[in-house]
């Protein structure tokens, strides 16, 4: 296999038996709208508004552990601005992967996956608090790690490191 | 930009009836038993736990931002100041995962050295997890028991990286220094000894009458639950579910080892007891491997653009005193990517996720801390139990502040 595959169609003809790969393209083939393989770590890109449904085949695939959710500001250099990205394990596969979910700067908001797993309730809470990507549907939504009348969201690009002054 | 409203903490009591009986009581931040500043906003009704709600945030110090701000290099310092108690798993943690990004190899006795050093770390924060819990139980005794040997540990680190907690020993591309040469006999005394102590310990607590009761079938977790609430490391081993990271997704070369993944099917706050004291048997056996086959060789990668020559070449090679000025000065690039990297720390898998832009200071860098999710099981283990049960659970999870606040 190579090293590195980028985009969807490399990804597609030398990976298409993987077990995740395979059980999008099977229940909802167009919810895939990008995928690379880098460094021996397979990155799926998810529409947004399909990830919900699509986290839970691949739940269903056999990633049942959910390790991290977090996000990565591109702002200015890209649009999309937000990208989250969720570590999924395996605890059978002994094997990772990441989903990832591009979001405008403009509604940076995408649908909660508490409901396939619980745990994402405090990681998405603490994306919420640190770039203010907004959980539609989350169980208890509020700031948990800076304080709750907090202005601004620290993790932002746009955010000074020494804070505003 | 807070144009979402929040919820508040507790807005309204669990059932209508239950409205006179049930009480809010703040315990902490400034508690001694919550290990550090946890705050825990509890609704009682009697003794008994209705409601849990961690409040955390107090030792926010925004690592992650800062981490942005610096070279790669610089970064490993950060690290340390995380989890003060397992300092090497977050250094190597963070390494490995710019090594990948880097394509790096790391030679075989920067490895070795590394998997001893880590497994001295689990060694350590067992001690200082086990002296605290059965103090909040307590049995003070054993914390005295458990410091003794833990100083033994933290002057083992201030001899081989010339700090006792915060060491940033472990650098990118192997280590910071060669271990001084009666190094590894030093280790072989503490390792030779140390059995005996953990049986020790195991005298001290578990035949006792009250600490048994006080553990056993209280903090009730199933596995289901802990997979589903992010519970890793000893908790999710102690629920019956089979998986370690150093022996089912190796790194730093854990696959040449030969140890048991200690499993209980308690579920419970003793079944977690249980399993770290058996953790802390394999750990020693993991330790007495290294020394045993210790390969010769270089603890540094040969990478002379990424890792800081030796003082001895900086001084008297102009190459490596170039190296070491542009390396200081304006750090090295790293080409662009993500990687996230698992390791199996004291408390469970911590993860580094790191992303580049191709230029000398990370783009992005994120902990997944295993005290931060498995904070979120603390109501499932607690509702519907005694109140003094939750001092119990909250020293079965270990909990480090640090590594929950970032």
């Amino acid at each position: 296999m190579s090293a590195t595959l980028h985009g969807k169609d490399a990804v597609l003809a030398e990976m298409g038996q993987h077990p995740a790969i395979s059980a999008v393209m099977e229940k909802m083939p167009d919810a895939l709208t990008d995928a690379r393989w880098d460094r021996e770590e397979l990155t799926l890109t998810i529409a947004p508004e399909k990830l919900v449904p699509v986290a839970g085949v691949i739940r269903q695939a056999g990633y049942n552990f959910l390790e991290d959710v977090t996000a990565v500001d591109w702002f200015p250099a890209q649009e999309p601005r937000f990208q989250v990205s969720y570590h999924l394990l395996s605890h059978a596969r002994k094997e990772r992967i990441r989903l990832r979910v591009m979001l405008a700067a403009s509604k940076p908001e995408v649908e909660t996956i508490t409901d396939v797993w619980p745990s994402a309730n405090y990681y998405e809470r603490e994306v919420f608090d640190l770039f203010g990507v907004h959980f539609a549907g989350h169980p208890n939504l509020r700031r948990i790690l800076m304080p709750d009348e907090w202005t601004g969201h620290p993790l932002r690009k746009d955010y000074p490191v020494e804070g505003y002054r | 930009m807070s144009q979402w409203t929040a919820t508040p903490i507790l807005e309204a009591p669990v059932a209508e009836g239950a409205k006179d009986q049930t009480m809010v009581l703040n315990m902490g931040p400034q508690h001694p038993s919550t290990h550090g500043v946890l705050r825990l906003v509890l609704e009682i009704d009697g003794e008994i736990v209705v409601r849990l709600y961690p409040e955390i945030g107090y030792l926010h110090t925004g690592i992650e931002k800062t981490c942005e701000a610096k070279f790669y290099h610089q970064v490993v310092p950060l690290t340390d100041r995380i989890d003060y108690l397992s300092p090497m798993h977050n250094n190597l943690c963070y390494c490995l995962a710019v090594e990948k990004l880097l394509e790096l190899p790391i030679p075989e006795k920067a490895q070795w050295m590394r998997v001893l050093l880590s497994e001295l770390t689990r060694l350590n924060s067992h001690l200082v997890w086990l002296g605290t819990h059965a103090m909040d139980i307590g049995a003070l005794t054993v914390f005295l028991y458990t410091f003794r040997e833990r100083e033994e540990i933290l002057r083992i680190f201030e001899y081989v990286a010339g700090q006792r907690m915060m060491t940033s020993y472990i650098r990118i591309g192997g280590l910071a220094l060669e271990p001084p040469v009666d190094f590894f006999d030093r280790v072989q005394g503490f390792i030779r000894t140390f059995p005996e102590k953990i049986d020790e310990y195991s005298n001290l607590l578990t035949g006792n009458p009250i600490f048994m009761n006080r553990l056993q079938n209280v903090g009730h977790l199933s596995a289901e639950d802990a997979i589903a609430l992010g519970v890793t490391g000893p908790p999710l081993r102690a629920s019956g579910v089979d998986f370690d990271l150093r022996r089912d997704m190796p790194y730093s070369g854990y696959e040449k080892f030969q140890f048991q993944v200690p499993v209980s099917q308690r579920c419970d706050v003793w079944g977690r007891y249980e399993v770290r004291l058996q953790e802390m048997r394999e750990s020693t056996k993991i330790i007495q491997q290294a020394l045993d086959g210790m390969p010769e060789g270089a603890i540094k990668a040969d990478a002379p653009k990424i890792v800081l020559p030796d003082r001895e070449k900086m001084k008297t090679q102009m190459e490596s005193l170039i190296h070491h000025f542009k390396i200081v000065t304006e750090g090295f690039t790293v080409p662009s990517g993500e990687v996230y990297q698992g390791i199996e720390s004291s408390r469970g898998q911590m993860g580094y996720y790191v992303v580049s832009d191709g230029t000398a200071k990370p783009y992005r860098v994120h902990m997944r801390n295993p005290s931060f999710a498995s904070l979120q099981a603390l109501e499932t283990m607690c509702r519907g139990r005694m109140l003094a049960d939750v001092v119990a659970v909250i020293g079965s999870i270990d909990v480090v502040l640090g590594e929950i606040d970032r």
